[in-house]
């Protein structure tokens, strides 16, 4: 029996309602292995993490997963190709020094790969910006400018030109705003946040 | 139960022969164990602890000699994460030892006087097969899992290595999977401190005075692999040792160095200098992808084992980038493995000492192989 978790992040539910029974995964930036123990105990997916921060990997690794301490930007060379049905990077896109190289490797690890991030073209950023001039404190980017971990901030349109300028195949979007879904057509307006599931 | 085969401070003479990496056999292969807690009925409870270099089977009881407690009830005892409410310990001193395994100060069969340097050189592997005869000998099959730190990391990664099929799940903590050339550079000094001693005697000095001075030294060398500068740094600074100024000497001016002859003067009452080059020597033979092909992942690939290694961010003897090669190899065997390194200011010697999270890890880590 699984003790009873906090409900999911709103990205991280889409991405857990999405991957197949039985399926294996690796979380990258995984944290304190929430997703990971949802797919585990819910679907009984084969869930591997890569996290950089050593509490949340000593708290993943006390929930009994397997997850490794290191950095995306430098510890996914070690993975062999196509050694997972899926790679997800929620919310950790924005952080790494080279999301593009990233971007190859969860492609090259994972036959599909999840990838969530927040969008930095949501009206209350564009707001903050216009009206403010400051650089937005929102509930999805909690950071002020110097502390922020989110070095390469990226739009839902942003993604869209790069995912299609490098041929990788969208096979589902998911866009949020807290837990709601909003359209495609006005998600780099009012989505707070992106879910993209990808496919080379 | 009454099986004089369980309990503590046992001894068995296994028959063997026990075929070496070195080439001979060992025979009979005698080994000092303790075992904790009860074999369950599907013998699925079993946990080898592997101790590491001048350690013993003394894990989580008193010793009987020195009454001092066991080296790591800290992580072996009731409510800790090895616990012999839930699981049977197995606890043996390696082969090579002096601790009442064979060893160079045992008795050759052949000429009825201890082996000395006439025993075998050895190598890690030997120490895993020898406790997997041991491991039939108490009817164990299948470990739940393989624990140790240090040279008992070593055992432990060599563990599913030679035996895939017995071992569920390796805890290997500050360790590596091979000597590296600083490593050996550091036992060599030891093992010379040891040779230049006129008592050494081409290893012939039992019934006589013993290399206690060379032992002392070699302790004495190591013991400052095991700390970091931070903690040496902080324990000792530059203080001067029972006195105000410096004496213009060559006594131990410095609390640091007074703290060093203690351990080496400390550590001849305990060890014999024999077994010292034997271990050492096993250790700097360590590496666990030339035992495979020359490619680490090759010594995972067959095994179905979990795996969890710590390392240590202040240890330099066994640094991070050892344990995160080991788990770039096992990612590419394709094996579940978790990895964390903790922050200590302890050094090598964190894995013995107090470290809260490490327990939290081992725990979750073991608990998270049953379903």
């Amino acid at each position: 029996m699984s003790p009873p978790c906090a409900p999911l992040r709103p990205d991280l539910a889409a991405i857990a309602a999405h991957v197949a029974g039985d399926s294996s995964v690796l979380d990258v930036g995984c944290g304190d292995g929430a997703l990971m123990a949802a797919l585990r105990d819910g679907k009984g997916v084969d869930a591997r993490g890569l996290e950089i921060d050593p509490a949340n990997v000593a708290a993943a690794v006390a929930r009994g997963l397997p997850v490794v301490q290191g950095d995306a930007d430098i510890d996914l060379l070690g993975y062999p190709d196509a050694s997972v049905d899926y790679a997800i990077l929620s919310q950790t896109l924005q952080t790494c020094r080279a999301p593009d190289r990233v971007l190859d490797e969860l492609l090259r690890i994972g036959r599909r790969a999840f990838v969530s991030f927040p969008n930095f073209a949501h009206w209350r950023v564009r707001l903050s910006l216009l009206w403010g001039g400051r650089m937005p404190v929102t509930r999805l980017l909690p950071e002020q400018w110097f502390d922020t971990p989110n070095i390469h901030h990226v739009t839902i349109d942003d993604f869209r030109a790069f995912v299609r300028g490098r041929g990788i195949t969208v096979e589902r979007t998911w866009f949020l705003s807290g837990d709601r879904r909003r359209s495609a057509a006005a998600a780099n307006f009012r989505a707070e946040h992106a879910v993209f599931l990808l496919k080379r | 139960m009454t099986d004089q085969r369980f309990g503590l401070d046992r001894r068995v003479a296994l028959p063997g022969p026990l075929p070496l990496d070195g080439g001979g056999t060992l025979a009979p292969v005698e080994v000092a164990y303790e075992t904790y807690g009860t074999l369950a009925p599907a013998r699925d409870n079993a946990v080898l602890v592997c101790h590491a270099l001048t350690g013993d089977q003394h894990l989580a009881s008193a010793h009987p000699r020195t009454g001092k407690p066991g080296w790591w009830t800290r992580m072996v005892g009731p409510g800790r994460p090895i616990d012999p409410a839930r699981h049977f310990v197995v606890c043996a001193n390696v082969i090579g030892s002096c601790m009442g395994s064979s060893g160079p100060a045992s008795t050759d069969p052949a000429t009825e006087r201890p082996y000395a340097m006439g025993f075998p050189v050895l190598t890690i592997r030997d120490m895993v097969r020898a406790q997997a005869m041991l491991l039939d000998h108490l009817g164990v099959e299948m470990l739940a899992a393989v624990v140790g730190g240090s040279m008992g990391g070593m055992q432990a990664l060599s563990w599913p290595a030679t035996f895939p099929a017995r071992v569920r799940a390796c805890v290997a903590i500050a360790t590596t999977a091979r000597h590296t050339a600083q490593n050996i550079a550091f036992h060599e000094v030891g093992r010379q401190a040891i040779m230049a001693d006129p008592c050494w005697r081409g290893g012939d000095y039992y019934g006589g005075e013993p290399p206690a001075a060379g032992l002392a030294v070699a302790r004495m060398a190591a013991h400052i692999t095991y700390l970091s500068e931070a903690g040496l740094t902080e324990k000792f600074g530059r203080r001067l040792q029972a006195r105000n100024a410096k004496s213009f000497g060559f006594d131990a001016d410095f609390q640091v160095e007074s703290y060093l002859r203690h351990q080496g003067l400390s550590f001849v009452d305990r060890f014999d200098a024999n077994s010292y080059l034997y271990i050492t020597r096993a250790m700097d033979y360590f590496d666990l992808g030339e035992e495979h092909g020359g490619l680490l992942a090759n010594a995972f690939r067959v095994s179905a084992t979990r795996f969890c290694l710590v390392s240590f961010d202040t240890d330099w003897l066994y640094p991070t980038p050892e344990s995160r090669s080991i788990v770039h190899a096992l990612n590419a065997a394709g094996r579940p493995v978790s990895f964390v390194e903790l922050s200590s200011p302890f050094g090598h010697d964190a894995f013995l000492l107090d470290v809260p999270e490490l327990n939290r890890v081992v725990d979750g880590f073991l608990r998270g192989g049953v379903a």
